[in-house]
Parts: C-alpha cells; structure tokens; sequence
C-alpha cells in the first residue's frame, strides 16, 4: 500500500539573511488511516513542519527545500489556489488554543456553512444542515441552536469540538491536530481525544498529532517521531519507540514523564536549555546536553536505519541502558 | 494578576543603558533625525528672530505702505530685498514668518507642557488614591475627552474672549484629559507591579510611591503625547488664529499672517498665505516625524 | 439589553445637565454677562434696567433656573446682532452643516478604509509606504491652510471650481441640499474634501493598524486552513473585527467633523453653523453662543449614545454583557 504522505528532506527557513532552519531535513511517511505522533519540546520545529504541509507559513517562513508528497502531488510545487482547494477539504488542520481559533465576532454557523461552500457548490440550506450534522457529531447538543451562537458563548472544550467538527466536515484524507488538547483541562482532554480517535477511525483519516506529551502519543499514535532542534533525532512504532528509546534524548523525555518516576525519587529531567535555532552547536545539537557525547558527536549523524526504526546518534542507548 | 504575554511586563523600573539604547534606535529613522535636526534649526531661528530677520515686523515705523504686495523677490526703496514678497502692510513676510514661529513654538509648548503637568498629576492622583477620587476623576476626564479639541478651545475662548493668553489657556483646559487617561492606565499597570507592593510594605510615605516609583514609569507615554500635542498646539493656535481668535493684526502669528493674507489670494497674491502655511507645515511635521518615532522608541502600550 | 440602554439614556441626561452647569457658569460667571450684554454706553439707568430685564440681580441660582427654564423650551433669548430667536438661527443652518459632515465623512470612508486595508495588507510595499508617509502629511497640514490652497489651485488658477456659498439648492424633505444640483455638488465638492482629508488619514491609519492587529491572529489562519478564499477573509473575517473600532472612530468624529467645520466653513463662506458661531464670538453674540454650544452638548452627547447602540449591535460579546 502506497503513502497517503511522503516528507521528503524537508527544510522550512525563517528569515531571508540569517536562513534559519525551524525545519531540517525532515523525512517521514504516513499510511491512509494512521496516526503519527510528532514529539518534541516547543522550538523543535514540530508545529512549523505541520504548518509547512498546510502552506500556511507566516511570512518570512517559506519551504526551502525538500518535498512534501500528499498522494502522490508535491504540495510544494502547487499554486495558492491549487493548495487553497487541497485545505480544508483534503487536508485539515485543527489549532492549540480554541479560545483563539474561532472567529470572535462571527456565529458558529457562519464558521461552518462558509467552510463547506468553500469547496462544494451546494446551497445554503444544504451548507447549514451538514453543519447542524457535523456539530451533533461531535458530542454538541442542540446543534440547530449553537449554530447561531457565537464562540465566547462556548467553553473551551466545546470551542474545540466545533473545530474538530470543521476539520472533518469534507472527511478530509489528512488532518493535522497542532497540539489540540494542551490548552484543556484534563478531564475535557481524555474525553476530546477518544472522541477524535473514533471519528478518525471511522473515516480511515490519517492524523499527524503533534504534541509535547507522551502519555497523548502512546495512546493515540502508530507510530512517533521525535524532533530536537529542527531535527528528527529519532522515528519508529510507538512500541519500538518509547518501550526500548535509542536516541539519550528520546530517553530523557520518557523519564521526564512523572508516571516513569518512583514515587520519593526526584523527577528526572534533561540538563541544559534547548538551544535557540540561531545559536546551535556544530555537529549533533544535542551533544551539549547529552552525557553520552563524545568528540564524535562534532560531526552531524545520519538518521541511520534498524529494522522498521531509526535515529540520529553515534552512541545509541540499548535496553542494556535503560 | 493576569499573566501579560509581554514579557517586558515584569521588568522592573528603567535599568541603566536603556537610554543609550533607546537613543540609538531613534537615530536609525532617518526621518525622525531630519525632523529632529529640522526643530533645531526652526527653535533656533525663532529664538533669534530679532538679530537675523530684516525687519522687526511689529515696529509699524519699520513698515512703508508702498512696500505692500510686493511679489518675493523685490526691492525696496531702501534696498533691503522681500525674498518671500511683502504683505497688505508691507510688511516683510520673511521677518512675519521668523516672528510668528516665536508665538506659535511658544504657544505650543507652553500649552502642551502646562497640560502635561496637570494631566499627570491629575491622573496619578486617580490612580494612587482609587475609589471614589479616581471614579469622579475619570468621569470628568471622559466627559471632556468626548469633546473634540477644537469644540472645547471654542468654548473657552467664547467664555474667556479673543487674545493669544486666552488660547493657551483653552488649549490647556482642552487637552489635559488625555494625560490624565493615559497616565492611569500606565499608572494602573505599574500600580499591580511586585516593586510597587514592596515599595508599600516598607511603608514609604505615599508620595514617595508616587513620585519615585509611578511617575518615572509613566514618563515614557507622556513624553510621547507631549510631542504630538506640541504639534497639535500649534497647528489649532494657527486654526484659531486664523479665524480672528487668536493673535492680533498687530502681532503676526502664522495663522494670523495666513488669515490677512487669504482676501488677497483670490486676486492672485499667493504668498502672503503660502509661505507661513508653509513655515507652519514644516514645524508640524517635523515634531510629528520625532513623535512617530519617539513612540516606535518608547514603546509605551497605552498611547 | 433594554435596562441597560435605559441606564445610558439616563447617563446621558446627566451630562447635559452637567454641561448646562458649566456653560451657564461660563459664560454668566466668569464672562461677565454686564460687559456683554450691555452697551457700554447706557447710562445707569438704562444699565439697571436692563440688568433687572435680563434677571441679573438675582441670586446664582435663581439665574441658572431661569437658564434652565429657558433651555426647556428651546429659549435661548433672541441674538443681539439679527435680533431674532437663537436657536431658529442656529437651526436653519443646521443642515448645511450637516450636509458638508457627512459628505466629508463619506469621502474619509471611501478613500480611507481601502487605502488603510491595503496598506495593512502588504506593509511591505512601496506603495503602502507611500500611503503612509501621505497619511502624516494628512495630519499634518493644517486644514484651514489646505483650504487656502485649494481655493487658489482649482478656483483662481484652473477656474474649475466655485470658492464660495453652497450654490444652487433643491428641496428634499423640507429642507435645502446642494448635493441636488450639479451646481450645488460643484459649490460642496472643495470643502467637503478639504473638511475630510485629516479624517481620511485617520481611518486610514486605524484601519491598517486594525488589519495588523486581526492578520496575525489564530482565527484567521484557522479560516485559511478552511480553504477560505483571500477574498472572503478579507473582507467578512478581517473587516467585520474591524467594524467594532471603526464605528467607534467614525461617531466621535462625525461629531468633531461638525465642530471642526467652523474652519472649512469660514474659507468657503459655506452658509453653517460654524460660520454663524465665529461671527458671533467676534460680535459677543451671547444667545447665539449659548444656543451653539448646548447643541453641540446635546448632539455630542447623542452620538455617543448612539455609538454606545452600535457597539452593542457589532460586538456579539458586549451583547452578552449587556444580556447579564
């Protein structure tokens, strides 16, 4: 079976002169209907690679290099008008903060018949009642009602189950969830992912779940990979992954989870600073915070290869290790 | 407290080097600089009036009514050359001009320091003391400031009569709301500051906080305003001049020079009102270009 | 809702009668009405009588009720200088005045709101440099001098334009309006520009600063991750968040518009209110001044109401607050 979505070697640049990279060399693939976690701190280029794929780089950002293949077309060489008529029909995107991603002074009704005209050529009538359809979907009650409210009148929570309910209404092919339930409370959290969990299912959409949590990805991705410093560091079935880490910052990040700690014992956490993208070491940029590195690690590793799995370090853990 | 999503926010007063920073960043706008260097020139040349300009406009024994209407560029009997031509008088508009910038930089910045001063009291007053002073205060303040400028310099100027004192003493009373509003906003934000509360569990006497630890934090925005109303000073003492409430026929002021000259542009004789329009635009925009700047500079999120 | 437009309705009872303190205040305390009202020539005895006719040796008070006495029924006194009622003169040229507000605020919308969304839109520019260097000069240059320099360029010069009066009138409603006529719209077309142009650098700086503030924001890229087209961003999500501040502006100046038209008015000789309330400080014209300014008070005082309506009918969320 072919890849719904191929990053091939991706590089997203920040700043004409400077030619920061928020993105680099970035390679991955996604099959139809799975879920790929995309881990890292923020700063480490996750949102950017998400938002390269939509097309939707803020000024100065723009792709630089590398190829972004959504079933089989680079999104990279499209038009503004082709790439316009991909999102939100192919491939969706729902936002961290919900209390941000709605438009204040526009109803919820609006919101949706607007983004279902964008793409299809039905009437209005029809417009509202697929909305009113998609809002029940989601868990909304009284979705006719709510369609006339506006977002202030709607919890967080709820906010975000309008945007998830905008992200599926043309059953797009791809959706891609920026961190969608860090803005929370817990409780609404547990409950909005199992909700996304069984729409996407139903519908065989493959999601990019970005995210900073590894209790989120262990439990809704396939497979995960982990950013540092515009970089992969390190990619594979989320089993492989977090059971048996190679990469020491990999390693870091699931010690740094509370539930990994004994209890009495201090919390584990990684040395150091990330680095600002402008002023990072030559070689692996990890090495500085790595107590494994060595004067090999002045060199930048290749992702390299293990069955099904691969990662970016000279001295790789093994479960010995851990 | 509310979290800001300025970090700056929760910077304590001014540290040193700021200044030399800021002044820095001024000097990067090559139009803030030519504005600047252009109030140099124009301050100085209306502080010594006297000495450079060829005629003392106000002496009406310096005046020959056969000089009137000269066209720029003429003679006269006694060989003194009208590079911008003579008004109705034959007074020389070169020397009107020279002359009326000292009323108008003098009205201006009389008006606009002596609003200052009251708007920032008036408003770190409300601001320190809250309750019922600040609520009446800002009643007050948004009562005027929903009155434009030039509604409140009419209506003082019709209670208080026509004269130059009279305008400033209106512009005053027309512009000393918005310092006020300003300064309690800044004031409002500094107030909930951690330096403030520590400032007030050492017990220092209230104006010290007042005085010591707001004011040097509102100066920023202050400062700001100050420029622009300088600016908007002297262009409605012109506007107000202009429509025969300000200065008098016998004391040229811009508005005045451009207001005796408008009966005569309908015939053709343009530069009794061109060239202090002119004159006039160039000290406004001016003061507006180092304003424009001083705010990017300052940065100070209420103006 | 309605509570609260009530409570409004009575703040702004409350202003007016607090401005009919400080005007009565001005111009009967500190003005000394004596000096005003009388001839300096009478003799005493006229002078006392005329001082019992206009209730001068009453108490404060009792002056300031018959003031207010008078403002009830719209008696303001008769002017000295036409020797008619007040108000009836300030009242007839009402819409002169008006007509030359709002066309000078129509054309501020016009060009303004364009040129500052464009600006906003591409900052970069060269153009939108150029539109915003324009807009400093806009505030800087002194009206009542580009009034001049209008006149000369497009009347003495070019003769395309007439300099003074508002031209040939036709009725609509009751009342005069030269934007009837072609000679008419000829007479309205200099000082209507003259009157807008620091109004168009205004909404023109607002509404880029506006488009500066909205383009940023997460909802406007979630309505392009929606597959919106440019178009329908622009103008329903960007402009319908600017509307709110807008409005605003747009009411408080059209206010400011009216008090600033005594400058546009005294160059073209336009036949307003402004024109009649200089005359009639130059002439201590005290009714006239007093029947000017509570109008003014009152008018004021009604658009900020009236914006305050607005607000509410634009702003879903202050709806909501008011609903509390």
């Amino acid at each position: 079976m072919s890849h719904l979505l191929e990053v091939r070697n991706l590089v997203t640049e920040f700043g004409v002169k400077l030619g920061l990279r928020a993105v680099n060399d970035v390679s991955f693939s996604l099959k139809r209907g799975k879920v790929l976690g995309l881990v890292g701190e923020s700063g480490s280029g996750k949102s950017v690679t998400g938002f390269s794929i939509m097309g939707l780089l803020d000024r100065p950002g723009r792709v630089a290099a590398g190829r972004i293949l959504f079933d089989g077309i680079d999104l990279a060489t499209l038009s503004d008008g082709e790439m316009r008529r991909l999102r939100g029909k192919r491939i969706a995107m729902v936002f961290q903060d919900p209390m941000m991603t709605l438009n204040p002074v526009l109803t919820i009704g609006t919101q949706m018949i607007e983004a279902v005209l964008a793409h299809d050529p039905v009437s209005k009538e029809v417009a509202r009642q697929r909305s009113r359809d998609a809002l029940g979907l989601v868990g909304i009650p009284s979705p006719e009602e709510r369609l006339s409210a506006y977002p202030h009148e709607f919890s967080g929570g709820m906010r975000q189950r309008v945007a998830i309910a905008i992200a599926l209404l043309h059953h797009p092919d791809l959706i891609i969830a920026d961190e969608p339930t860090t803005a929370l409370d817990v409780t609404i959290q547990s409950q909005i992912i199992s909700e996304f969990q069984k729409l996407t299912e139903q519908s065989n959409t493959a999601v990019i779940w970005i995210t900073h949590d590894l209790a989120i990805v262990s439990r809704v991705a396939d497979d995960i990979a982990v950013m540092y410093a515009g970089r992969l560091v390190e990619m594979g079935s989320v089993r492989n992954v977090l059971g048996d880490p190679r990469h020491p910052y990999t390693k870091g990040l699931i010690m740094s989870v509370p539930s990994q700690n004994r209890r009495g014992e201090p919390l584990r956490q990684i040395l150091g600073m990330t680095p600002a993208i402008s002023r990072l070491p030559s070689g692996c940029s990890f090495r500085t915070r790595c107590d494994r590195a060595t004067e090999a690690c002045a060199v930048m590793p290749d992702l390299m290869a293990e069955d099904h799995r691969a990662f970016r370090c000279f001295h790789p853990m093994t479960r010995i290790d851990a | 407290m509310t979290i800001s999503p300025f970090p700056e926010a929760y910077e304590a007063p001014p540290e040193p080097g700021r200044l030399r920073r800021q002044v820095q960043d001024f000097l990067r706008s090559p139009a803030a600089v030519a504005g600047l260097c252009l109030i140099i020139i124009i301050v100085l040349l209306a502080l010594f009036a006297p000495l450079i300009s060829p005629q003392d406009p106000y002496d009406l024994t310096q005046l020959d009514i056969l000089d009137g209407r000269l066209p720029p560029g003429s003679e006269s009997f006694s060989g003194l050359t009208y590079y911008l031509g003579t008004d109705s008088q034959g007074r020389d508009i070169l020397s009107g001009i020279l002359y009326g910038l000292r009323t108008s930089l003098t009205v201006g910045i009389l008006s606009a320091f002596a609003a200052a001063i009251i708007g920032t009291t008036v408003g770190l007053i409300a601001a320190y003391f809250g309750g019922r002073t600040e609520s009446t205060i800002m009643r007050l303040v948004d009562l005027q400031l929903s009155f434009p400028t030039i509604l409140m310099a009419l209506m003082m100027l019709a209670i208080l009569g026509k004269g130059v004192l009279n305008v400033v003493i209106a512009l005053i009373i027309a512009e000393w709301a918005t310092y006020a509003r300003t300064v309690r906003g800044t004031a409002l934000v500094e107030r909930e500051k951690e330096y403030i509360e520590a400032a007030r569990s050492f017990r220092l006497p209230g104006w010290r906080i007042l005085f010591r630890h707001l004011l040097p934090n509102c100066l920023a925005p202050v400062i700001v305003i100050a420029t622009m109303q300088v600016a908007r000073a002297i262009g409605l003492e012109a506007t107000l001049s202009f429509l025969g409430l300000g200065a008098s026929v016998t004391e040229p002021s811009l508005g005045m020079l451009i207001s005796t000259g408008y009966q005569y542009l309908l015939t053709g004789l343009y530069w009794i009102s061109f060239f202090p329009g002119i004159a006039l635009l160039i000290t406004i925009v001016s003061i507006n270009l180092v304003g424009d700047r001083l705010r990017d500079v300052l940065n100070p999120r209420n103006v | 809702m309605a509570i609260s437009l009530i409570r409004r309705l009575i703040q702004a009872l409350f202003v007016i009668l607090a401005m009919t303190v400080i005007v009565f205040v001005g111009v009967s305390v500190i003005g000394n009405p004596v000096d005003i009202l009388i001839n300096p020539d009478a003799n005493q005895a006229e002078r006392l009588r005329l001082i019992a006719h206009y209730g001068l040796d009453q108490p404060l008070w009792k002056q300031y009720l018959l003031f207010l006495q008078g403002l009830m029924h719209g008696d303001f006194g008769d002017s000295f200088v036409y020797g008619r009622p007040a108000l009836g003169l300030i009242l007839e040229r009402l819409p002169a005045t008006f007509e030359l507000a709002i066309s000078a605020l129509l054309i501020a919308i016009v060009v303004g709101l364009p040129l500052g969304l464009y600006a906003g839109l591409h900052p970069h520019r060269i153009s939108s440099r150029i539109i915003m260097s324009g807009s400093i000069l806009g505030f800087s240059l002194p009206t009542f001098w580009v009034g001049l320099m209008l006149v000369m360029v497009f009347s003495v010069e070019l003769h395309w334009l007439p300099t003074n009066g508002r031209g040939a009138t036709a009725e609509m409603l009751g009342v005069q309006w030269s934007f009837l006529t072609r000679d008419g719209l000829a007479h309205l077309l200099l000082p209507a520009f003259n009157l807008a142009l620091f109004k168009t650098s205004l909404v023109l700086r607002l509404t880029r600063a506006g488009v500066q503030e909205v383009l940023p924001q997460d909802y406007i890229k979630f309505a392009r991750a929606k597959g919106l087209a440019d178009r329908r961003i622009i103008f329903v999500h960007v402009l319908k968040n600017l509307m709110i501040p807008l409005v605003t502006i747009i009411g408080l100046e059209f206010g400011s518009l009216i008090a600033f038209s005594v400058v546009t008015e005294s160059i073209f000789a336009w036949p307003g209110m402004g024109k009649l309330i200089i005359d009639s400080i130059n002439l201590l014209d005290r009714p006239v001044i007093v029947a000017y300014l509570m109008m003014m008070v009152v008018l004021f005082v009604a658009l900020n109401f009236l914006i305050d309506v607005c607000y509410t009918l634009l702003d879903p969320r202050v709806r909501l607050d008011a609903k509390a």
